[in-house]
């Protein structure tokens, strides 16, 4: 039938053609189905301005006209002195795609701290482990401020021809194709409309892309909040170990940012989170004192077992290291840099369908407890980048599912483990129930004592 | 093309004579297949899946030879300037992909039907590829010498007299052109998983497409094309992944395989050596 149709048309040749080069100058420049980009990427955070200078960048896709959208407004980033709340740790993959990409030379130029091991700490058990060498030989990842994160990638945006990028530009609808249609339809809330063959959304955690694309969404509530805040020390030092250490309503976290300033990542119920923005600022120092340094009430029980362990593992010839170190006292809090974030788990079964895929916190969104929340978003625009040049190089359409599907299984393969082992993590410690903390407390001492293992869980966070 | 518009009959009875290589039972299933051709999760979802190896293969292979610039490698259009003929190019899934590459496709198929959807669907993406109503003995008549490749991707299983057709596809070669063909071996292999347990259990390519009887050994493809002087570069097995509906490279040649050959600079040299081996 269908056949039949088309062969009608198509002998009437020249009235056909007309017709049809009628219908693609109406999809490429009315206003009525909007102009039309090879690839619209919804969203403008670090994971979508990232991934916009990265494809931009890619000599495989030249030819290809890519569209921003970001619904805030274009906010000028000014350079200060103050160091601000909200910090990332870049993983070791996450600065080669930043060096790859162009946008780690901006970052150079301003500021970033690097950090050379990772102290994580049980509270109730005493019991330690480290990641990196005890000589501080390996970066293990580099501490950006998100807004100079935004910025880098931002300015090497702008750098890209094929790039157009919209601020102030919120969607407030989007068609999907169909089996009669190859392009997505995008309405903005001023009314704007754009038409794309892959439409790539990186639009957060709430994201209205996943929600047009209908896949599954798995999530839940931690019932947990982040404190943030900046924090300086009683003096000056080497600063290049991240500490993190487990109380029983959630890990509290120091990131280096210079040798006497760290930023605080402090997870704990939304009650006692209310209670921390709401006290003095001294009082808020010291409760940090308390929490990242301060005795916990130990069950003696744990101690004694856990101190059994350690020398049945000194007496196998695999100690733990000695070179545990504490931080420092911390002095006082940057006066308007406590604030607070809710923390959630999220997980999309499905991160592509025809004409359309999912990037950063929209496919997936974890515990920061691990650091690693915007870094599987950048591994997956480093996936999605070396899968769609592939695919253009192959001569494929963008929104050829045989290339997507690619990019849906090396990113799951990876995230989900990830985001499991984070999850795990979280859950493990969110108790003080004594056999548990026994367990956790030996699991600490033998993952630490165990190399290999923890050059697995190294290797993991690094891409 | 205005040709087969105006004498569409004529054509046809040209078509079916015997001095062609078509076989009309052939065409009469291929018109059945051409609704969902362009569905890539649709029937043909192996032939879309295909393009992964067989894209690169001509791309690398082209590449290779030296024939594509410098600056084009790595580029969005690594074929920019080369010309392409598509024998048994179907609805054109191949021929769009060499064409998005930058290459001057023709594609020429024996339906009517499929050449039409062809010529409709890269309209409808904005492709200019030159697709032809036609045999390849018919078009080498008038083009000989004229192309830097020519792709006959799962179409030699088709072909009743092998020999005729490839010497037609080698006249339509310029010299150090490269000839790319995929196919199926004849082999047991063949006749058990792609043909019987493909066609009658898992459903995945209607009954009566293959037989075996029509299939051809790499070694006698080789040795057809050595005796039009043509050199073969490479063969590689390839292997499909019905339930992932994917296809990766493989050593054994046992069931599905690709041949690049290419032809000599100057004919004369070329048998000289041969001669002298
Ligand atoms: C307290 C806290 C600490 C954290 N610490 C770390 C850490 O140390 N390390 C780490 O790796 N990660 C950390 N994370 C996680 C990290 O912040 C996120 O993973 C990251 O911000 C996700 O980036 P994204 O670009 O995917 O999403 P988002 O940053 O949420 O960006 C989404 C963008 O889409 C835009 N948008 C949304 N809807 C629309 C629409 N309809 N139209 C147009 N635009 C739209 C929004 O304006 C926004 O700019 C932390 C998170 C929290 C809460």
């Amino acid at each position: 039938m269908i056949i039949s149709k088309l062969i009608k048309i198509n002998n009437s040749s020249a009235l056909h053609r007309l017709k049809y080069k009628n219908l693609n100058f109406i999809r490429c420049f009315s206003d009525e189905a909007g102009s039309h980009f090879d690839i619209v990427i919804a969203g403008g955070g670090m994971v979508g301005t990232t991934l916009a200078c990265t494809l931009g960048k890619n000599k495989t896709l030249n030819n290809k006209k890519i569209l921003l959208l970001e619904a805030s407004v274009n906010k000028p980033w000014i350079k200060s002195d103050k160091y601000s709340n909200r910090v990332v740790s870049l993983n070791p993959g996450t600065h080669k795609l930043f060096e790859d990409n162009g946008a780690w030379a901006f970052i150079e130029q301003h500021r970033f701290h690097i950090v050379k091991r990772l102290e994580v700490s049980d509270a109730l058990s005493e019991t330690s482990i480290t990641f990196g060498k005890s000589e501080h030989t390996d970066t293990i990842s580099y501490m950006v401020e998100n807004d100079l994160v935004l910025e880098a990638a931002k300015n090497e945006a702008q750098k890209c021809n094929n790039l157009k990028i919209l601020y102030g530009a919120k969607v407030k609808n989007y068609v999907l194709p169909d089996y009669h249609s190859d392009v997505s339809n995008i309405e903005l809330e001023n009314g704007e409309k754009f038409t794309c063959d892959l439409l790539l959304g990186c639009d957060g955690y709430n994201s209205s892309v996943r929600k047009a694309m209908q896949v599954d969404y798995v999530s839940w509530n931690h019932n947990q909040m982040g404190v943030v805040a900046t924090l300086k020390f009683s003096n000056k030092f080497d600063n290049e170990i991240a500490f993190q250490r487990f109380l029983p309503t959630g890990p509290v976290a120091l990131l280096p940012l210079t040798d006497e300033l760290s930023s605080l990542v402090w997870s704990t119920t939304p009650q006692e989170a209310k209670r921390l923005l709401g006290i003095s600022e001294e009082e808020f120092v010291a409760e940090i004192n308390k929490a990242v340094c301060g005795p916990w009430k130990q069950s003696s029980t744990v101690l004694q077992a856990t101190s059994a362990f350690d020398t049945l593992l000194r007496a196998l010839n695999c100690s733990r290291d000695h070179s545990r170190k504490r931080p420092p006292k911390i002095e006082s809090v940057e006066p308007g840099s406590r604030a607070a974030f809710p923390y959630g788990f999220g997980h999309a079964s499905q991160y592509i369908r025809k004409g359309a895929a999912l990037v950063g916190d929209a496919a997936h969104r974890i515990h920061p407890l691990a650091g690693q929340g915007v870094n599987l978003g950048f591994g997956d625009v480093a996936c999605l980048n070396k899968v769609l040049g592939e695919a253009v190089y192959s001569g494929s359409t963008l929104s050829d599912l045989n290339h997507l599907k690619d990019y849906e299984s090396a990113r799951q393969k990876h995230n989900v483990p990830t985001m499991l082992a984070v999850e795990g993590l979280h859950r493990l410690y969110n108790t003080d129930f004594a056999p548990v903390v026994l367990l956790r407390g030996l699991g600490l001492q033998a993952t630490h004592a165990l190399e290999p293992l923890k050059k697995i869980i190294m290797a993991q966070g690094a891409v | 093309m205005k040709l087969c518009r105006r004498f569409p009959m004529k054509l046809q009875q040209k078509m079916f004579s015997s001095k062609t290589t078509i076989d009309p039972q052939e065409i009469a299933l291929f018109e059945k297949l051409t609704a969902n051709w362009w569905d890539s999760q649709g029937p043909l979802k192996p032939l879309h899946a295909m393009n992964t190896l067989r894209v690169p293969l001509v791309r690398n292979g082209l590449i290779n030879q030296g024939v594509v610039s410098k600056e084009n490698i790595y580029s969005c259009t690594p074929l920019k300037g080369l010309s392409i003929l598509d024998v048994g190019c179907g609805g054109g899934i191949l021929s769009e992909a060499l064409a998005r590459l930058g290459a001057q496709v023709t594609g020429i198929d024996a339906n009517p039907s499929a050449i039409d959807l062809a010529k409709h669907h890269a309209l409808k993406n904005n492709l200019s590829i030159n697709y032809l109503f036609t045999s390849i003995e018919e078009h080498a008549m008038e083009n000989i010498e004229k192309y830097d490749a020519i792709t006959a991707s799962e179409v030699i299983e088709h072909v009743t007299n092998k020999e005729p057709f490839l010497d037609a596809c080698v006249e339509c070669l310029k010299p150090s052109g490269s000839m790319f063909m995929t196919t199926m071996n004849k082999t047991i292999f063949t006749e058990v998983f792609a043909i019987y347990a493909a066609e009658n259990i898992f459903d995945l390519i209607p009954k009566g497409t293959h037989q075996i009887e029509k299939c051809i050994e790499p070694e006698q493809l080789q040795r057809i094309l050595e005796k039009n002087y043509l050199q073969t570069k490479e063969i590689r097995g390839m292997f499909y992944n019905f339930l992932t509906n994917e296809w990766c490279w493989c050593l054994p040649t046992w069931i599905s395989y690709s041949l690049h050959a290419v032809k000599p600079k100057e004919r004369g040299r070329f048998l000289q050596k041969q001669l002298i081996k």
